[in-house]
């Protein structure tokens, strides 16, 4: 069947232009992977600045002053391209790039994605994005340096927004491709008997973040295009009348509205929150339910939850803009259809925890990530209500708590997941399992640090200080009290970087050295544990696998084994 | 293993991949205009009353008209090119194609002609928020045209070879520009009366 297409491919074929979405996952790891890095070290050097503030930075200090001492406007910068690079070039590459391009084939029984050559476009896409967004930090404007929202009119005038935005359209055409491509694979290629009622949730959950990704982001596409315009065409569309910069009225047209830039910014940017979130709880379940021996609580309500989720994500983006003045009446709808989102969002965690109730678990490493990200997201979550409320939120808007909160659901929640994920299905991709040893060395302090970084933002923010001061607030008599707080926060932020040295051992390490595995050796029901490990090129699968069960067939009462795979035929 | 459904439809989503992957592609378009057209609407709330309506008073009404005219017209002949490759008539095929091209031409000129009127009379994007969503607009809107027409050219020429060895994938890819030539044509009749006529 599959005879033809073992013919031998050029290098450059085979891992540059690949069209094999297995290939082309790795690629969206792979450099997202180094930009969380990237990312990671940008808000490193940030950390020294705040916990010792007009200090000599040691190693590489002259990168960013003269003396050695960060500069504000590069303080400035390092925030601005912290958030985008996380965000834009990390979390969503490794979350939807690669984890769904190289498991939705997989877990659906499909030869590859349904547009191959697409799939590739849309990865060198985000590439020459990824390249744009980091020439800008050494162009001669320097990078961003309005924060990652970009708000106008300071981003209509300042420095180096120009190639973020450009950057931007790049990064948004290769999300556009990517999610229509793993809609329509989800939709066309499903293996023959795989009917919706099947679906793994992890594939539930990256149709919906598609869905999300093809409808929110073009308007911050528009909003990109009229921002362009107002830098380069002079335009006004941001900027209001009568506009006054140090000193001197700006010679533009007027009759523009800030406000706008944030309606339009808001409508992606509170989906993408879901976009963020939504694969790490699918990542989650598969984890969980896998290493729990149960069928997963509650599947019915998961799936409806999270389309419910998909869906209100689009009616909520107001309430990050409670201080605008935009009125009490538009506060108070946003603030109620804020407070319904956060239904499905508890169902979704309920049900998971539930399905660890009186299961005996086996603690590995995926699942000691996987359950790490329950109590962590619920934080994230929680901390999140008063800031959905405006009456509450006018006093913590822009503090450190949203910090704190926002982090929570991305990092120890979010990454977390992705952690869980590659341990998870390190075996198929490779043949071999990850360390357990190192898995736990990583795991570990990791979790230790994450809160030790995060859990003094929330005091910080309830004091009152801003998240944007390059001394971190020394000039604030309210902020005196909780300053102190910065050096720990810090500390924990540099050793939170070593802890994740186990990992990349690990990663390079189980490579050659780790323990040999069969097609599954997790014990799972799903169809990407049929393939072999790792999956053939281009077909993965010897043959198509047809569907019999339901997607979680753990532990059944009267059978042999405590899985039963869903390619299982029924007796009878 | 070959892809399924490239060619044929699947049997319970009854459509064939392409044809998902345009209508998502195109309903990711309908939020990028949809972005477009609310900020117009902000715009325009947010300026003296009437203002939109007085700067708008420069544009020329008959040469617009005429541009709505032709780009239906070439929607017209989109259909009849897609409807001869289904009646088996390549030869039609290659007239209603270049037509639907010579259609575009038509348009990209005119809209030439009122741009160089416009800048002409020192109305630039700068001049004040409805020039500046005005050429925003209709120069997106020209864009895309730009990009229909290099894939249309595509389907015209060398592309068209496809039509002896898969007759069939050849016509889908036809009904699917078509699609998307719709969709710009749909875009150019919101964007003819907000900008031109209101």
């Amino acid at each position: 069947m599959n005879a033809h297409s073992h013919h031998e491919e050029s290098f450059f074929r085979k891992y540059i232009w690949s069209t094999d979405h297995k290939i082309i996952g790795l690629q969206y790891g792979i450099t997202a992977l180094f930009f969380l890095m990237v990312g990671f070290f940008l808000m490193m050097v940030m950390r020294w600045q705040l916990a010792y503030p007009e200090t000599p930075i040691p190693f590489v200090g002259s990168f960013f002053g003269e003396d050695g001492i960060l500069l504000p406007e590069i303080y400035n910068s390092l925030g601005a391209m912290h958030g985008t690079i996380m965000i834009f070039l990390g979390v969503v590459p490794l979350a939807v790039g690669a984890f769904g391009n190289y498991l939705v084939p997989l877990q659906i029984g499909a030869p590859d994605m349904a547009f191959p050559k697409l799939n590739a476009a849309s990865y060198w896409s985000y590439f020459v994005g990824g390249v744009i967004m980091m020439s800008s930090f050494f162009s001669e404007e320097g990078a961003a340096r309005s924060g990652w929202t970009s708000y106008p009119p300071l981003a209509d005038i300042e420095v180096g927004q120009t190639i973020w935005l450009i950057g931007m359209v790049f990064l948004i055409t290769s999300s556009l491709l990517g999610s229509m491509n793993i809609i329509t694979t989800i939709v066309q290629l499903r293996a023959p008997g795989l009917t919706w009622s099947r679906l793994p949730f992890f594939v539930w959950t990256q149709l919906v973040t598609s869905f999300l990704l093809v409808l929110a982001f073009p308007p911050l596409e528009a909003a990109a295009v009229l921002q362009l315009m107002d830098r380069v065409a002079g335009t006004s569309f941001f900027l209001p009348s009568g506009l006054v910069i140090s000193g001197e009225a700006l010679a533009v047209s007027g009759g523009g509205s800030p406000l706008l830039w944030q309606h339009l910014f808001w409508f992606l940017a509170h989906p993408e929150v879901y976009v963020l979130i939504l694969p790490a709880m699918g990542i989650v379940s598969e984890v969980i339910v896998n290493n729990t021996r149960k069928p997963l609580w509650g599947y019915n309500s998961l799936v409806y939850s999270v389309i419910f989720l998909g869906f209100m994500s689009f009616v909520v983006w107001a309430h990050h803009m409670f201080l605008t003045g935009m009125g009490t009446a538009m506060s108070s709808f946003f603030q109620i259809t804020t407070m319904i989102i956060s239904i499905p969002s508890v169902i979704i965690l309920s049900a998971l925890f539930i399905t660890l109730w009186g299961a005996s678990i086996r603690f590995n490493t995926p699942m000691l990530f996987a359950l790490a990200f329950l109590p962590m997201f619920g934080i994230g979550g929680l901390t999140g209500l008063p800031l959905g409320i405006a009456a509450s939120d006018i006093y913590l808007h822009d503090t450190y708590y949203v910090i704190g909160h926002f982090h929570y659901v991305v990092a120890p929640g979010t990454i977390f997941a992705l952690f869980a994920g590659i341990y998870f299905w390190y075996p198929k991709i490779t043949g071999r399992k990850m360390n357990e040893r190192l898995g736990q060395l990583h795991f570990w302090p990791s979790l230790l640090f994450m809160n030790g970084i995060f859990m003094p933002m929330f005091i910080q923010g309830l004091a009152g200080v801003s998240r944007r001061l390059w001394d971190g607030g020394l000039e604030y008599a309210h902020a005196a009290g909780v300053l102190q707080w910065n050096e720990f926060m810090s500390v924990s932020a540099w050793l939170l970087g070593v802890s994740q040295i186990p990992f990349i051992i690990n990663v390079f390490y189980s490579l050659k050295g780790g323990e040999k595995v069969d097609n599954n050796p997790w014990e799972s029901t799903t169809l990407e544990w049929v393939a072999p490990s790792p999956p053939l090129p281009h077909v993965n699968f010897e043959t198509l696998p047809e569907v019999h069960r339901e997607a979680y067939e753990y532990s059944v009462p009267g059978r042999k084994r405590d899985f039963t795979p869903q390619t299982e035929p029924k007796k009878g | 293993m070959e892809i399924p459904y490239t060619v044929d439809e699947r049997p319970d989503t009854g459509v064939y991949n392409a044809k998902l992957g345009v209508w998502l592609f195109l309903a990711s378009e309908v939020m990028l205009f949809g972005g477009l057209f609310s900020a117009y609407v902000f715009l325009r709330l947010g300026a003296d009353v009437g203002a939109f309506h007085e700067w708008g008073q420069e544009l020329n009404i008959p040469l617009a008209t005429l541009n709505t005219m032709i780009l239906i017209s070439s929607s017209m002949t989109m259909v009849m090119s897609w409807v001869s490759l289904k009646m088996n008539d390549f030869k039609k095929y290659k007239l209603y194609m270049a037509l639907t091209l010579l259609c575009a031409l038509c348009f990209l000129v005119i809209k030439y002609l009122e741009y160089s009127a416009k800048i002409h009379h020192h109305i630039y994007p700068s001049t004040n928020t409805f020039y500046a969503i005005y050429f925003t607009l209709t120069g997106l809107h020209g864009l895309h045209i730009i990009g229909g027409m290099i894939v249309l050219f595509y389907l015209w020429g060398p592309g068209s070879n496809m039509w002896n060895s898969k007759p069939e994938q050849f016509t889908n890819r036809i009904e699917i520009v078509g699609l998307y030539w719709h969709f710009v044509d749909l875009v150019w009749i919101f964007l003819f009366p907000i900008l031109y006529l209101l």
